[in-house]
């Protein structure tokens, strides 16, 4: 047992740490620390930065621009980053179909699309939930059929986060209806101008605008956007599913919205009052919890497998994440009723629509049910 | 950071459990019933092997008569104890009375009391207070040590003494202080601060003890949800159930990362001891109380009979939550360092 970082990953976090809080723009990073919705542009830039510096992927094979990281180092590269108020690179495209490719594509469609995806040239929409196949993805109906050397693709997506900013999209289409519904999915790619693609955004109980509605309607892809082979779809699903093994949790930015928390209460003059500092020391000790539970994790994954207990840190890093956002609209108290107003403080007229925003946590992902399911399936025997 | 046990303490730690398997009330409820039933409450030719075994001597110098060996070890014995929920006063008496003796004793008293507490020769227990209540085995152990207004004595056990069983199968007394039979230890005086990191460290080894046993508390749950049929089917048919224990599973998992931290904390001699204690003990009251009830409540009417084991691993959780510390004490002194620090950093 060692409780401390070795030298050489101390100064790794280190360099992470003065990166992202001198090379990442200030009014992105206030952008976040404010709770304040991201626009595209935060995104791109955030990346191409991080990109340029060599560290927007580093769970990619090496020649693709990965980096030979330990899980821990890619730990705290993840929690560096959210501390630091940092919005992570887009993970439709770091952290699921630039692996995907990666592993599966052909040599060309690596060198096509891999730089542009890695430097958010192209930014991705994930093309998996369907209004009939949300945790039991295997059932989506949307279908490819063969035209030639061409894909004739009908159905719809939905859930489509950020899918208004998307150039292209990575998309699970059933291509074989005859056979069992996981052998009969294929992944194919193409762009979001293609002529039959429409897509309709969805408001959100915040009145914002995240996911959308994507309905194709003979759209025509060529042959060579399939990833690898027909009917491998399922695959590379649960490939790309099963990749993000770090970062699930989101401990960093949850630590950094309670300290932030902790700071309105210090400045309102609650932080005295028994109740409400109890409140912060039940809260900061969960957080520690699950922290050290992914540091158990990341530190002792042996042989790539993940460690059993990954399992609790989707489950209960949203709980936590969750939790907090609670605890800032209940700081915020009547003032939490004045969410459009300009002459209360920002902070406190943001706390109930991130507040109701933050439900999707427990949601997507995985929801938490599926979470608890495979825990009871497939740690406990159940 | 790495929170596996080397080669050396996995080795221990499987020599204990060979040890204890024996004892595990999962498959031989009768030997705890009956060994609790008399007093003293725990089974002495067990005590006598874990002497053999210079387990009772783990934690202290190898010139006092022990073995010299850290937190993590102390840690993992307390933890295999928990497992079967044993009622040996292992953290009571070496954990705690002897890590008082270490701290603060004379060359002599720690040779003659650690020595004869590793052979198994004489128990110590811990009192606090000028009527002192309840005392872990304190109307078994030879030797108390005990603190009054911040001063520590050793005293021979008083003849007077009123003594009971614990809802856990434990004993505890009632003693009287009487200071024309104390002895200072060490050089006497106040020993408030000096004690501090001591209580800690035995509250850490108590928290393992706890993880131990809410460990075995999921896993004979799981188990019996795997057998025990309704409706024709087993129980793990009916996801309100396998959920409940999901949620077990996460409470534990936490407790094992938060605990096994805390140890690390205190075997690298770090300060912060105090603190981690209490959040390992936080965590460890909150988690024991949730899987208690529902390993009990998962297994329906016999959870709640002497018969069956798993009401008892509940109750010894309940005293353990309660012991060296219980949540409200740990909530109050981790508020008072609330504002000292945005982000707590477990890395620093």
């Amino acid at each position: 047992m060692r409780l401390r970082l070795t030298q050489e990953e101390a100064a790794f976090r280190e360099e992470m740490r003065t990166f992202f809080t001198t090379e990442i723009p200030e009014d992105i990073r206030e952008n976040v620390r404010t709770g304040r919705h991201l626009g595209k542009d935060d995104f791109v830039r955030t990346m191409r930065a991080m990109n340029a510096a060599g560290i927007a992927v580093p769970n990619w094979p090496v020649e693709w621009g990965g980096k030979q990281w330990t899980p821990l180092e890619k730990h705290l590269w993840h929690e560096e980053m959210q501390l630091a108020c940092v919005p992570p690179p887009l993970a439709f495209n770091a952290g699921m179909i630039g692996p995907v490719i990666a592993h599966f594509g052909s040599q060309e469609m690596k060198e096509r699309f891999l730089p542009a995806t890695a430097n958010l040239d192209i930014w991705w929409a994930q093309g998996f939930s369907e209004p009939n196949a949300g945790s039991d993805l295997a059932s989506l109906t949307t279908r490819a059929e063969r035209d030639g050397d061409d894909w004739i693709v009908n159905g719809q997506k939905t859930w489509t986060t950020l899918g208004q900013h998307a150039d292209w999209i990575f998309c699970l289409c059933r291509t074989d209806p005859e056979v069992k519904k996981q052998a009969g999915i294929s992944m194919l790619l193409f762009p979001m101008d293609s002529p039959g693609v429409t897509l309709r955004p969805i408001k959100l109980l915040d009145g914002t605008f995240e996911v959308n509605e994507v309905f194709f309607d003979n759209v025509r892809v060529p042959g060579e956007n399939l990833v690898g082979e027909v009917n491998q779809g399922w695959t590379q699903a649960k490939f790309l599913l099963g990749n993000e093994r770090v970062g699930v949790a989101p401990v960093g930015a949850t630590k950094r919205a309670l300290a932030t928390a902790k700071e309105h209460a210090t400045e309102l003059g609650v932080l005295d009052d028994p109740l409400m500092a109890a409140r912060f020391v039940e809260l900061e000790n969960e957080l520690l919890a699950l922290e050290l539970t992914a540091l158990r994790v990341v530190a002792n994954s042996a042989d790539g497998k993940p460690h059993p207990a990954s399992s609790v840190l989707k489950l209960k890093g949203s709980e936590l994440q969750q939790a907090v956002t609670e605890l800032l609209v209940d700081l915020a108290g009547p003032l939490s009723l004045a969410s459009d107003s300009e002459t209360v403080p920002e902070w406190a007229a943001h706390t109930v629509p991130t507040y109701l925003n933050f439900r999707k946590a427990s949601i997507y992902g995985g929801s938490n049910e599926i979470q608890r399911s495979i825990i009871a399936g497939t740690i406990l025997g159940l | 950071m790495d929170f596996e046990l080397d080669d050396e303490q996995t080795a221990l730690r499987d020599a204990v459990r060979g040890l204890l398997k024996g004892y595990d009330p999962a498959t031989n409820s009768e030997h705890r019933r009956e060994v609790t039933a008399a007093d003293p409450g725990y089974d002495e030719a067990l005590w006598g092997r874990l002497a053999e075994m210079g387990l009772l001597g783990l934690p202290f110098a190898e010139t006092d008569g022990g073995m010299g060996a850290g937190p993590v070890e102390l840690a993992l014995v307390a933890e295999e104890i928990g497992r079967v929920i044993a009622p040996e006063p292992y953290v009571a008496a070496v954990a705690l009375a002897g890590g008082v003796v270490a701290a603060l004793g004379s060359d002599d008293q720690r040779a003659e009391l650690l020595g004869e507490l590793a052979s198994g020769e004489r128990l110590l227990a811990f009192a606090s207070g000028e009527v002192a209540e309840p005392v872990v085995q304190g109307a078994r152990a030879e030797t108390i040590i005990w603190e009054v207004d911040g001063e520590v004595f050793v005293v021979d056990r008083p003849a007077d003494v009123t003594a009971y069983r614990t809802h856990d199968g434990g004993r505890a007394a009632r003693l009287q202080f009487d200071r024309s039979a104390a002895t200072p230890l060490g050089d006497g005086g106040d020993a408030r601060e000096a004690l501090v990191p001591v209580f800690a460290r035995a509250r850490i080894a108590a928290c393992h003890e706890a993880l131990g046993a809410m460990d075995s508390a999921l896993r004979l749950t799981t188990s019996y949800l795997t057998t025990r049929q309704q409706f024709g089917v087993t129980l793990n048919r009916f996801q309100n159930l396998t959920f409940r224990a999901a949620d077990m599973y996460t409470d534990l998992e936490l407790t094992r990362s938060i605990v096994t931290w805390a140890t690390m904390v205190a075997a690298d001699g770090d300060a912060d001891v105090v603190d981690a204690a209490a959040r390992a003990k936080l965590q460890t009251v909150r988690a024991a109380r949730r899987i208690g009830q529902e390993a009990i409540q998962l297994h329906g009417g016999i959870g709640v009979t002497d018969e069956f084991s798993i009401g008892h691993f509940t109750s010894r959780l309940t005293a353990l939550s309660h012991w060296l510390g219980d949540g409200r004490e740990q909530v109050a002194l981790l508020s008072g360092s609330i504002a000292d620090h945005g982000v707590l950093d477990p890395l620093d």
